[in-house]
């Protein structure tokens, strides 16, 4: 019960830490992008981290904004889309494996949330009725911007999403199985192995397929803000347009880890299988810890002594101070640890959670670097018209995805 | 079934664009009636931003009327003051110094290069490329700079006077100016190298908002938007003023008259722009900024104080004005959007009798609607960028 509750916990709340965190990473990747110095101006008690503290400012502010209602909205309709949209967003994680399966007394314990045999089926499904929350924004609104934005978003999400499972379906081939835990271990650790070498076409067509379905630019064109102000949330305001924002972002990171999970083998750990992980799991404490104290040391030297061009008297002075001196505290506190008590043999259960926790990071790599190509093009290409998008959709991305079907079915017959 | 669709009865989606919509820049507005998202029909309105700058022009002298020409096009603001300067100078018949017909042509190019610059930018930020148009502004802001060193405003320049300039460059505007072209070019290359083979871009701008050439002439286009229809029609060229004649350029033209063709002749202007400066900088010699016909230049300070003409002449400038002959003058300058014309009557009075402005974009405006009529919300979008339809301009 306590293990259930605990996965079903800890992936929300990763998820929901990692929010904020590509909200600063797409002001600051876009600011950089655009040789300009993004956000730098919120701070607490001279914290700015970076401005890292905007996204809570944001919150903040969010929180206490007035909740306008259209007076001729549909209430019902206008009240739910925002929920829908974010509870959809939430669910698809729950079936996105983490780490290699625990081996206990009690049986083997896969981590994910639930453990489906039809993992990315109950993906696409719930994924659809993403669209519902859409289509209601821009319908319930009672806007025609609104009503425009949900009509080119649920059009663009229902023609994607065909492009989206052709896609996968290639890898499904392959593995033999729709279940994402078998996917990874399909994959192995090795490199070439992963599906984004054996099925690059697929892994393209994918890509650009979430893309889409994110409503991410180039293909932003339901909240297109030149054309149609800010698309399906218009109207929306205060926290109900906060969770529309924050599901954006949580689509991106599905999407990532999807593309992850399907393509770049998951939670495996490049050239470093399960069974290597928990044999050396000792060493591999042993040296994580000394390398993570080094590098604490490092960051936080690097904080202390750096000057500072901020106003004399002004809080933000004494932030590097305020990071810079804990983290080198800590980093000399753990070197000193490691070296006097040397490495400690760790028991079954321990070198298990030390090589699912090595793997999770690995596969919280894997999503970031995602979530960052997301950014990336966003701050790089124009966005599409509607007819091309359509055009690109149906005459290019699903025909490719049915070669690419038919060539894989031939090639697994085959060999 | 098909009958029977037909027969339905139903009514098409009017759309509102503006007048405080993201891509209406200024404060222009468009009605659209729609199919889907194609735009059946469109009626685009004006005057929101009208703030009576003719009538405004009849009770002030004409000195009092340069910084009003200054809100014309605030995108390059200083290109409306040197035309309204102009159109008086030739009423009364000045000659201007050398220095300062250089001058001129220098502050005119770079304001040439900076409303093309948010033209371009913001046409592509409303095709979706917000990155292009921080590349542009950074350099905007360093000839704002400039700007702002020479008169003291970055928007509300009024930098000209009749019969010279409000005052000379200031020490190391030449070298300033060099830096600030080269980072132009850099930035030019950049955005061309973002857009110039993206797909996307060429799909959303070529063969988007076409108007032929013959269209565009019966409409009264000029300045950029005529070139790329294939017109080689600039006033510089062909009727020069200021010895436009004497510097080495080209005019650029485009072929087809499509935005991706006024985004491309608006690119290559920048770097004839640039040639223009370099020759202009090179011409810069030493003398005075302001003409010695003693109708318009105020007296120098000493004679004032001890010379009862200077004080009596230096007291009628001020009060009355500067007082052209009695007559009237159409002048026209090429501006940043194309031909800006004022015709100005006068009664022989300090303040005109009548100022009639002639801008650029208020022709091309009125060709939007065919333009857009046919094509998608998105097009209509990204053709009012490439138009560059200033509202200050339009509604004057």
């Amino acid at each position: 019960m306590t293990a259930t509750l605990l996965k079903i916990f800890v992936p929300f709340g990763v998820i929901m830490q990692i929010v904020p965190v590509l909200i600063w990473l797409e002001r600051k990747g876009a600011a950089y992008i655009q040789d300009r110095r993004g956000p730098n101006r919120a701070s607490i008690a001279g914290v700015r981290l970076g401005g890292l503290i905007h996204s809570l400012a944001d919150v903040v502010k969010l929180i206490f904004k007035e909740d306008i209602w259209p007076t001729q909205a549909n209430r019902l309709i206008y009240a739910l889309a925002p929920f829908i949209a974010m509870s959809v967003a939430c669910v698809t994680f729950a079936v996105i494996p983490w780490a290699a399966p625990l081996n206990l007394s009690s049986g083997t314990m896969s981590l994910q949330a639930l453990d489906f045999n039809t993992g990315i089926l109950f993906i696409f499904a719930i994924a659809s009725i993403g669209v519902y929350g859409i289509m209601m924004a821009g319908w319930g609104s009672n806007n025609k911007f609104s009503l425009l934005g949900g009509l080119r978003a649920s059009a663009q999400m229902v023609s994607y999403e065909l492009t989206l499972s052709l896609s996968v379906v290639g890898v499904l081939m392959l593995a033999g199985s729709v279940e994402l835990g078998s996917i990874v271990a399909d994959q192995g650790s090795e490199v070439w192995t992963w599906n984004l070498v054996r099925q690059p076409l697929g892994f393209i067509l994918f890509v650009v397929a979430a893309f889409a379905e994110t409503n991410r630019t180039p293909f932003d064109l339901a909240e297109a803000e030149a054309e149609l102000v800010a698309g399906y949330h218009t109207e929306y305001s205060s926290l109900k347009f906060a969770l529309f924002f924050m599901a954006e972002y949580v689509n991106m990171i599905i999407a990532s880890a999807l593309m992850a999970t399907l393509f770049l083998g998951g939670w495996q750990v490049p050239f470093a299988g399960t069974e290597f992980l928990r044999d050396h799991a000792s060493n591999i404490f042993y040296y994580g810890l000394l390398a993570f104290g080094l590098f604490s040391i490092l960051v936080g030297g690097f904080l202390a002594l750096r000057r500072t061009k901020v106003p004399w008297k002004d809080a933000r002075r004494f932030e590097g101070k305020i990071l810079g001196i804990p983290a080198l505290v800590v980093g000399i506190g753990l070197i000193f640890w490691q070296f006097t008590q040397g490495p400690v043999v760790l028991g079954t259960l321990g070198s298990q959670a030390t090589a699912a926790i090595l793997q999770f990071s690995v596969f919280l790599g894997k999503i970031l670097f995602f979530c960052w190509v997301f950014i990336w093009v966003r701050w790089t290409l124009p966005r599409f018209r509607y007819d091309q998008l359509m055009a690109l959709g149906w005459k290019v991305m699903l025909p490719l995805a049915l070669i690419n079907l038919v060539v894989t079915a031939v090639a697994v017959l085959i060999l | 079934m098909t009958a029977e669709i037909d027969q339905l009865k139903a009514k098409p989606t009017v759309l509102n664009l503006g007048p405080s919509h993201p891509a209406m820049h200024g404060t222009l507005r468009l009605y659209c009636e729609l199919d889907g998202e194609i735009i059946v029909k469109a009626i685009p309105e004006f005057g929101y931003l009208h703030r009576g700058f003719e009538k405004h022009c009849e009770n002030s002298t004409y000195t009092q009327c340069i910084p009003y020409t200054d809100r014309l096009n605030y995108v390059s603001a200083m290109m409306n003051n040197v035309g309204f300067c102009k159109a008086v100078e030739e009423l009364m018949d000045i000659e201007l110094p050398e220095r300062v017909q250089v001058i001129r042509v220098i502050i005119c190019e770079i304001n040439r290069i900076i409303d093309h610059l948010v033209c371009t930018g913001t046409n592509i930020v409303d095709i979706g490329a917000l990155t292009n148009f921080w590349y542009y502004f950074n350099v905007r802001e360093k000839f704002y700079n400039i700007i702002e060193k020479l008169c003291g405003a970055r928007l509300t320049t009024a930098y000209t006077r009749i019969g010279g300039l409000m005052r000379d460059v200031y020490d190391g505007f030449e070298a300033e100016v060099r830096a600030c072209l080269k980072e132009m070019l850099d930035a030019l290359d950049d955005v061309s190298g973002l857009i110039g083979k993206n797909r996307i871009f060429l799909n959303r701008t070529i063969d988007v908002g076409v108007i032929s050439a013959e269209k565009a002439l019966s409409f009264g286009f000029t300045g950029p938007c005529l070139r790329a229809s294939g017109v080689p029609f600039d006033v510089r060229k062909d009727t020069p003023y200021y010895d436009y004649e004497n510097y080495d350029w080209d005019v650029a033209v485009g072929e087809h008259g499509d935005t991706y063709d006024r985004v491309v002749v608006r690119f290559e202007e920048m770097r004839q722009s640039t040639r223009i400066i370099e020759q202009a900088l090179a011409k810069l010699k030493p003398g005075p900024i302001m003409t010695d016909d003693k109708r318009a230049a105020l007296p120098p300070k000493e004679e004032v104080y001890t010379n009862i003409e200077a004080l009596m002449n230096h007291f009628k400038i001020i009060y009355e004005g500067v007082r052209p002959p009695e007559g009237e003058i159409y002048s026209a300058t090429e501006a940043a959007n194309g031909e800006l014309g004022f015709f100005i009557v006068s009664d022989g009075t300090g303040t005109p009798y009548r100022v009639k402005c002639r801008p650029p974009c208020f022709p091309i405006y009125q060709a939007y609607a065919s333009m857009c009529e046919g094509g998608m919300i998105s097009d209509a979008i990204a053709i009012l960028g490439g138009l560059n339809v200033v509202a200050g301009e339009l509604d004057r």
